[in-house]
Parts: C-alpha cells; structure tokens; sequence
C-alpha cells in the first residue's frame, strides 16, 4: 500500500476479514488500514518525532495544561512548541470542582492549571498546589497587574498563582425576543423567564453561578451559606425549572440557532456570541453577581516543572497575552498587556463593564465552592 | 506438576483479573460508603450509616432510573425485533453482511459524538424547522424526555439486535414450513413457533441494554438538558462535582444492590418460562 493513501473499501473488508480470521496481526490490520496511524496520533507520540530546536535548557518534549474551553490561542502554543520543543497537551474541564476532584484523586498528570479565584486556598489548605519561584517567571511584573484580580494568588505572604485573565458572569439575551422591553436585573432573568422567556432559558450547571443568581433575585449576597436564603433561591429554582430551555454550561450552540434566547453566560462567551451576532446582548444584572479572576498555577508533583515554568512565563509575555485576549474575548489586569491592545476592546463595554455595575459585583468565596447545602440543593434542583 | 495444580495455574489469571479489576474496587466503594466528606471534599475515614441514612435525597433520581430503564430497553426491542426478524428470516443471505455490518458502523465513533450529532437533528434547525417546512409548527424536540429516549433506542439498538438476530438466525426454517402445512396462519406461526424460539436473544439483548441503562448518564445530560436526572447523573456530580465520595459511594453501592436484585428475578422469570415450554413439548 502507499504511504498516507486512502485504503478502499473492499480492500478495508477484505483485510478485515484477513484479521478476523486470524491469518494477519493486529498491528499488521492496524497499519494498513490506517487505523493505527489514528491512533498514534491520538497517543500523542507527535512530539517527540518533532525537531528539537536548540533551547538553553532541556524541559522535555511536552507540558500538560488543564484549562477551561474557549480561553486560548493555539497560536501561541505552536509558537511555544517552536521556541522549546515542548507540545503543549491541552484537556478542557467543565468546572472548578472537576478540576479540584482529579488532583484530589491524584495523579493528574498536569503540568499547568488554571484555577479561579476562590478555589486557591482550598489547594493551598490539601497542599495540592505547588509554591512559585518567581525567579523562573521573569516575564511576571506583579507591578503592571491590578491587585483585585492578583491577590488571589498569594495566600499567606506566599504566591502560588499569577493571574491569567478576569470576567464577570452576567446574561446573554436575544434582544430580537423581548419585545421591545430590555431585561436589567436578575430579577428579570427570572420573572421574564416564567413569562415570555418561557421554554428559552438556560441556566448553568454549576451551584456557585445558578444558586449564586439566584440569591441575587432577593437581594442576598451571592456568597450566601445562610439556611434560610438559600431555601428561597431554591424555591425560586425550583418554580422556573418547568420554563426553563436546558439546565448547562454549553450554552453557545442553544444561543446560536435560536433555541434558546436567554442564557446565564460568562465574559468570554458574551463577547464571541455578541461578535457573530449583534442582537445577542450581554447584560450585567443591576442587583450584582460574580467577578472572578483566573490563574495559572502548578499542581504538587507536576511530571514537567520545568516546562510549565517555561509554559506561564510564555504566556505572561504581553505580546503572547494580548494576542490571548483578542482571540478569546476575556479582559486582563496587566497594564503592560492593555498597552498592547486596540482601543476598541479596552472602550468594550462586555470586556470592561461601567464601573457601578462592577462595584455591586462579588468575588466568589472559597466557602461557597465547597458548602455542601449548596451542592445539595443543585441535585434537588436538577431531579426536581 | 500435578493436574490440579495445573488448573489453578489455568485460572489464576482469571482470578487476578477479578480480584484486581471487581473485588477490590468494590471493596473500595464499599468501605467509602460507611466514611464522611471532608471539609473541602473527597472522603475522611469514619464508620457510620449517615450516607445510607441520607439516601432519600437521591430518591427522584432512583425513580427516574428505574421507570426509564425497563422503559428505554422495551421501547429498544419494539424497534430492534422487526429489524433484526427481517434481517435473519426475510432478508437475501447475500446482503446480510453489508447490512449487519451496517448495524455495527455507528459503533465506530464514540457515543459522545454521536449524541452530540443529535443535538442538532433535533435542535431548532433539525427536524423541527423540517417539520414547520410542511406546516407542523411549534414543535420542540431537544431538551425533552422524548428526546432522551430517542438517544436511547438510537445507541442502545445494535446491542438489541445481535442477540435476537442470532437467535432467529438459527431457527429452522422448516419448522416455519411445517407450522404452515399443519394449517396455521402467518401470524399464528409467529407467536408459537418464532417468538417462543428466539425468546433467548430477547432476554439476553434485554438484559445488556437494561443493565447498561441502569447506568446511564451521558444521553441524559446531552439530549435531556441537564433536566432530566438520572443516578448516573447523580453520581457524576458526586464525584465530579460536590466531591461528596462517601455519599457518592453509599449512592453506587445502592445502584448495585437495585441491580442484582432485578437481574436475578429477571433471570429466575426467564429460566421459569423456558421450564413452563418444555412441558409443554413433553405434553
């Protein structure tokens, strides 16, 4: 057979009928058909078949990211791979909690995470997250960052993280849907959706956001833990669950076809779906909400330390980190970054909200990722 | 080396393989059933019923796992029965194997992928806007129970016509010839001489898809829109999520339980309607 060609089908049948029967290898069934190339691909063995450019140190041939989907430019990482030789192997996860049960069960494998705000000092607490050593980030110029999205990352004169991008988490509305009457608050989100949202909304699947706006609705902290509100939001909950469209976090395809016309939805998100299409509004509800910041951070026992050093320190360069935020539309708190880009995303008011929408925001608190009232009261809202 | 030592040699690799890959990680989840949850998750040694004690909470999703399970496997052999009768009795040999390998070929993407497809055969631009097309309005298909049994049938169905069609496969068409000569009518011949014989594909296809259903999580949470929950989903977000292992584990063990007691009558049922046909042989 050819190199790289196509097999036909018959001559697919017939050698899978050769390998059934027994009269050839698997590995020989394998790599005729193509099928094993597939898999080696998948194996990840691209790297080290890549040319290894000369780098002052060795850091090995790949580094392990674990991040959150929509939230980079391969760009950078090919460029990355060509400066180092290193692959970046990126896996996608869903929420903080998922990240925080793998490294909880050990063995991860990651080299790079990129954990929010409020779950640092939860891994600094179960000593799942390893000190930096500022002196192998030289591109992190704490100065330039905006200490409302930086602090974070230090607990107890210690710094373990350093920031990577921030956001708020508001709504996403099509405007072509609300018949003239725009929807401000999140106790619009809610009474709209019992109404002429009816069978369009969705709502994330994660406790800290849903519970957290929904505590919004009656004016309460979005951090509460309190017994008695938290039974309000949940009746709340449970009272427009039979209106709502979908109970997920993959809201963009729903948003996009027109399934549905309301969704609870992150900076990020807003501004793609606001860029492809303009009737797609991202609001900040008045009553408040969450503003989070994300950072980069290496977990305990990370295989390649040296590359993920290597890796933040790339990705902290402004020029690499400018060219992050115009491919994924979140804001950053580096001032040496914001130089870099173009007037029209700094004056963006998705990215860079008004200052008394963002002043009744709250950062989420580590205790509402792990209370477990609140967890409780999700699975009662789902199976409800 | 004696005779009896070589069988234990024989099967010890067997039993590895059980002990490794089913005894211990039951174990595990057995003793994680009795522990409590730490403060920011995951398990803390302990020894108390709480978890199990706590069971109510999950109670809806138990109920929706065992009304959609019995449900989804009838509904899969409604559909693979015809399907798998017309390609072992009606169907020309000479194109059985294209069309069982067309039964296999879904097989070879992921379910992840495919379920996903769905989402856009039945979203707002599927059939829906197909249907508006020839003036069926309103419809709304994604995000709803019909579309999460949908899911089911869909990637449950080759593992509910293998079975039955190896069973009809084997039949003895004379015995069709037969029941003919002796005067009994298409269908009558159906009920009393195919059904009864393939009843052993049925309860073997059954039983994969029912057990496999008991644990099903990923087409709920695509096609159902996170509304509709099963335990599978529950114990996702156990895991995954709350990071609750001991509940999460008492919720597993509890599954299993369910699971054997069914499977058990489900099997004494069907050992008790073969017994039942052989008498009637003997009369």
């Amino acid at each position: 057979m050819e190199d790289n060609g196509h097999i036909s089908k018959r001559k697919f049948m017939e050698e899978l009928r050769r390998y059934q029967k027994g009269s050839v290898t698997r590995r020989h069934f394998l790599g005729v058909t193509g099928l094993g190339t597939a898999t080696a691909v998948l194996g990840a063995a691209v790297p080290g078949l890549r040319p290894r450019p000369a780098f002052a140190q060795d850091i090995g041939d790949r580094v392990v990211l674990a991040t959150w989907p929509n939230y980079h430019d391969t760009a950078n990482f090919d460029a990355f791979t060509d400066a180092t030789g290193a692959f970046v192997q990126v896996n996608v996860f869903g929420s903080n909690e998922e990240m925080l049960a793998k490294l909880q069960a050990g063995g991860s494998g990651w080299d790079v995470f990129v954990p929010t705000n409020y779950t640092i000092t939860t891994y600094v607490g179960e000593d799942l997250i390893e000190p930096l050593d500022v002196s192998k980030l030289p591109n992190y110029d704490p100065a330039a960052f905006d200490p409302r999205f930086a602090d974070a990352g230090t607990v107890d004169g210690t710094l373990y993280a350093v920031p990577k991008n921030w956001g708020t988490t508001g709504f996403a509305v099509n405007t072509a849907h609300d018949g003239g009457t725009p929807l401000a608050t999140w106790k619009d989100f809610f009474d709209r959706t019992k109404t002429d949202f009816s069978g369009r909304t969705m709502v994330h699947d994660y406790q800290l956001t849903t519970i957290g706006n929904a505590l919004k609705y009656f004016g309460y902290s979005f951090n509460s833990v309190d017994p008695a509100e938290l039974a309000d939001a949940e009746k709340l909950l449970i009272e427009v669950k039979p209106h709502l469209f979908a109970i997920s976090s993959d809201y963009q395809p729903a948003m996009r076809s027109g399934d549905a016309w309301l969704t609870m939805c992150w900076t990020g998100d807003g501004k793609q779906m606001n860029s492809d299409m303009p009737e797609i509004a991202y609001v900040l509800g008045r009553e408040g909400g969450e503003i989070w910041s994300d950072y980069y951070a290496i977990p305990k026992g990370a295989p390649h330390r040296e590359a993920a050093y290597a890796l933040i320190n790339h990705m902290l360069d402004p020029a690499v980190n400018a060219r992050e935020v115009l491919a994924h539309g979140y804001p950053v708190a580096d001032a040496n970054t914001n130089a870099l880009l173009p007037a029209e995303i700094l004056n963006d008011p998705i990215l860079y909200p008004a200052q008394e929408l963002l002043d009744a925001l709250e950062f989420g608190a580590a205790a509402t990722l792990t209370d477990p009232n609140r967890a409780e009261l999700l699975a009662r809202f789902k199976s409800a | 080396m004696t005779r009896q030592e070589r069988n234990w040699l024989l099967v010890a690799p067997a039993g590895a393989w059980f002990l490794v890959m089913l005894v211990l990680p039951l174990s595990v989840v057995l003793v994680f059933s009795f522990g409590e949850r730490g403060p920011a998750g995951g398990y803390v040694p302990a020894f108390t019923l709480e978890q199990y004690a706590n069971l109510p909470a999950r109670l809806t999703a138990f109920k929706n796992t065992l009304i959609l399970a019995p449900l989804g496997t009838l509904a899969a052999l409604l559909i693979a029965y015809p399907l798998a009768y017309q390609l072992a009795v009606r169907t020309d040999p000479k194109w059985k194997t294209i069309l069982l390998v067309l039964v296999i070929v879904p097989f070879w993407t992921s379910i992840l992928i495919r379920s996903y497809a769905w989402i856009f055969i039945l979203g707002g631009r599927g059939l829906p806007a197909l249907l508006e097309a020839i003036g069926i309005e309103g419809v709304r298909l994604i995000y709803t129970p019909l579309a999460v049994t949908i899911g089911i049938v869909y990637g449950y169905l080759p593992l509910m016509v293998f079975p039955i069609y190896v069973a009809l496969d084997r039949l003895d068409k004379r015995l069709l010839e037969a029941s003919s000569d002796l005067g009994a009518r298409p269908f009558r011949t159906f009920l009393q001489v195919t059904l009864p014989l393939s009843i052993p594909g049925v309860a073997t296809g059954c039983l994969l898809v029912f057990i496999l259903l008991m644990g099903e999580f990923l087409i709920p949470a695509l096609l159902g829109g996170g509304k509709v929950f099963f335990v599978g989903n529950a114990l996702v977000d156990l895991f995954l999520q709350s990071r609750n292992w001991a509940f999460g584990s008492a919720v597993a063990f509890t599954l299993i339980v369910i699971m054997l007691v069914t499977v058990t009558i489900y099997m004494r049922l069907i050992a008790r309607l073969r017994l039942g046909r052989d008498d009637a042989q003997i009369m």
